[in-house]
């Protein structure tokens, strides 16, 4: 793990001692992949907590064993104080589960369903106010085959909700979604985050976590690879601007890079596929040098753009590889 | 928040209510294929009047002494168009009028052929003048209860509640796992039990309905009987639909797709519909077999559904296929318990 573990120090929320999630250890393996391996994390209460990576990073299968439906190979799982061997009843009642792909019977109603999660708890919310908040009023009495992806979605999540959890787990609440859909399920996060509920949900989408999440864990290959809050993670890039550039002579000509990296500013370079990536502390000084020092190598830029580096960049930076192969 | 509300097995049941009667097809094929089913062989296999056959004769005279015959319908015609009428199977017998007496034409072999042989002749004597030694009269008999939709009733009500109770579970526990569903209802603080009790508790009251609506149709269309006790029957289409649905689950324990399920389904029901005398007596095959079709649950369920509505007999003389029912129920719903995939 690179940098940062210490940002897991975060103040205890009020209501309780125990941290909402504590793992220690923990492996999982399915045949020769290491899904998940040897992973410690720590999330607060009150806490909206990302583990973002790509597909086949071990995400769903951290949560899964999170939520008691994976057991680990090793290592130990805790939630608000209680261990799944010992505690599966209570806990059970205490959590709010989403899962991926979960496909809700067509022929029920949102209300029915609703009321069918609610029956499997003591005691949670009414269920009026569940469909209140995923903003499903209009749709009480429809069927669900009849829902949007993105209505469905918000189901899903009330279905984990009526129960009142301490913890809500929330696999890859917006994938496949289209970007409307996925800002609406983002406010309803949004709410659900200022209603002071401890969230950890799981993405690939470097925008999700950075909007939602307090903290952010990027995982790869099993491991978390960094941690902390997006400012904090952005830093590892060591610059908050990233300058791509690209040059007609390409296939031809070398560009030197040792005269790039001694302009100030200039914090690291990598290359891939022709595009140079140079990370930048501060744009206005370097560009118009970075400009003048290709212009002196002879070399005509074909591209040229500049942005602030966001989680992607960070995930880039320490793996080589971009979050999605798109 | 009323008791229904709250009563995590009473959501559980009517869930599965709900999706039972919200499926057209579903109610397709439990209530109205039955029925139809029973209809259109009811119909093929009617006892119908004593057939009327067919015969032909070379003159005119002849022709009005057999048509004074009921059982006959008997066409004049000359020889060559006769003889080509037998040939082609349109009459059974060709009466031909010679210059010292009559002529019958007809294949011995053809037990039709041979009554239309008797039917004619005594029309002819009795035209000619001939006195009956003795006086007899007929009694007729069409008996309810031995006739063959009475034999098919229980077949079709055994088969019935075979694809019912296997369907209603190892489809719709298949169909969400695959869906993902059974994975969230176990995250969620769903007993387990319940989930699996929903499914038979909806069967049983389905079951009333299913088993009435059938029963009841056969009873006032075609006047089918029962000879047992109406709630030892009862008793029966609960033990069998039990056992069956125990099958299902079985089947449904490690299925991941709805069309592997549908596969494993087809696989122990089709040799049951053909070995467990639905549509005829299971002891029609042989010997050596018989141990093996006497051991089938729906044979057992069968044989006791028979016995108590055509022969009247009580549980204790059907001690046998109980026993076997018993065992199977027993026997899959232990295994399927044990072996269940809930992701």
């Amino acid at each position: 793990m690179i940098g940062l573990k210490t940002a897991t120090a975060q103040p205890a929320h009020a209501d309780g001692d125990a941290p909402a999630l504590l793992l220690r250890g923990l492996r999982k393996t399915f045949g020769d992949l290491a899904a998940v391996d040897g992973l410690d994390l720590e999330v607060a209460r009150g806490e909206c907590f990302g583990l973002l990576g790509p597909n086949g990073a071990g995400k769903t299968t951290t949560i899964e064993i999170c939520e008691g439906l994976t057991p680990p190979d090793s290592g130990t799982v805790e939630l608000l104080g209680l261990d799944w061997q010992t505690g599966a009843t209570e806990l059970r009642q205490r959590i709010g589960v989403q899962l991926q792909e979960t496909q809700l019977p067509d022929k029920l109603t949102v209300m029915e369903a609703l009321r069918l999660f609610r029956s499997f708890y003591h005691r949670g919310i009414p269920v009026d106010e569940s469909i209140r908040t995923a903003q499903l009023e209009d749709k009480r009495n429809a069927r669900i085959v009849t829902l949007s992806g993105g209505q469905k979605q918000r189901l899903a999540m009330a279905c984990a909700l009526v129960g009142d959890p301490g913890l809500l787990f929330l696999d890859e609440p917006t994938t496949g979604l289209d970007p409307q859909a996925r800002r609406h399920v983002w406010d309803l996060v949004d709410a659900l985050k200022h209603a002071g509920r401890t969230i950890i949900l799981t993405t690939h989408y470097m925008e999700e976590a950075d909007r939602l999440c307090d903290r952010v864990a990027i995982m790869d290959h099993g491991r978390i690879i960094a941690l902390g809050t997006t400012p904090q993670l952005i830093a590892l890039v060591g610059a908050e601007h990233i300058v791509e550039f690209a040059v007609k002579e390409r296939e031809t000509r070398e560009v030197r890079v040792a005269p790039l990296l001694a302009i100030p500013g200039v914090q690291s370079h990598r290359v891939d596929a022709g595009l140079h990536q140079l990370s930048v502390t501060e744009l206005h000084t370097s560009v118009p040098l970075i400009f003048a020092e290709l212009d002196s190598q002879g070399l005509n830029l074909s591209e040229f753009r500049t942005h602030s580096a966001t989680l992607e960049d960070v995930f880039v930076n320490l793996t080589g590889r971009k979050l999605r192969d798109e | 928040m009323s008791r229904f509300e709250t009563s995590s097995l009473l959501q559980l049941t009517a869930m599965r209510f709900r999706l039972f009667f919200r499926e057209s097809e579903a109610i397709f094929w439990t209530f109205l294929f039955p029925i139809l089913l029973a209809v259109g062989l009811g119909i093929a296999f009617r006892n119908r009047p004593a057939d009327v056959l067919q015969v032909g004769a070379t003159t005119t005279q002849l022709t009005q002494a057999l048509a004074a015959d009921k059982g006959l319908a008997a066409y004049t015609m000359d020889e060559a168009a006769g003889t080509h009428a037998l040939a082609t199977g349109q009459i059974f017998l060709l009466a031909i009028q010679g210059p010292s007496g009559i002529d019958y034409k007809y294949d011995d072999t053809n037990p039709d052929a041979r009554t239309a042989r008797m039917v004619v002749d005594h029309a002819i004597q009795t035209a000619a003048g001939r006195q009956d030694a003795v006086r007899a009269d007929n009694q007729l008999v069409h008996e309810k209860g031995a006739r063959y939709i009475d034999f098919l009733v229980p077949g079709l009500l055994g088969m019935n509640l075979i694809g019912s109770a296997m369907w209603s579970l190892g489809f719709a526990i298949v169909d969400a796992r695959q869906k993902k569903l059974l994975k969230r209802m176990v995250a969620s603080p769903m007993p387990r039990w319940q989930y699996l009790a929903s499914f038979l508790f909806s069967r049983l009251g389905l079951l009333v309905i299913e088993v009435g609506v059938f029963l009841g149709f056969a009873r006032l269309a075609f006047g089918v009987p029962f000879r047992g006790s109406l709630w030892q029957l009862g008793f029966l289409c609960v033990l069998a639909s039990l056992t069956f649905s125990a099958l299902g689950l079985l089947t449904s324990t490690r299925a991941k797709t709805t069309e592997a399920v549908n596969g494993l389904m087809n696989l122990v029901m089709l040799p049951m519909w053909i070995l467990s005398g639905i549509f005829f007596s299971a002891t029609r095959f042989p010997a050596s077999i018989q141990p093996l079709v006497r051991a089938l649950p729906l044979t057992a369920a069968i044989d006791a559904l028979r016995g108590n509505m055509l022969q009247g007999m009580n549980l204790g003389q059907l001690a046998m296929p109980i026993a076997v029912m018993l065992t199977w129920l027993v026997v899959t719903f232990a295994v399927s318990l044990r072996i269940f995939r809930w992701r």
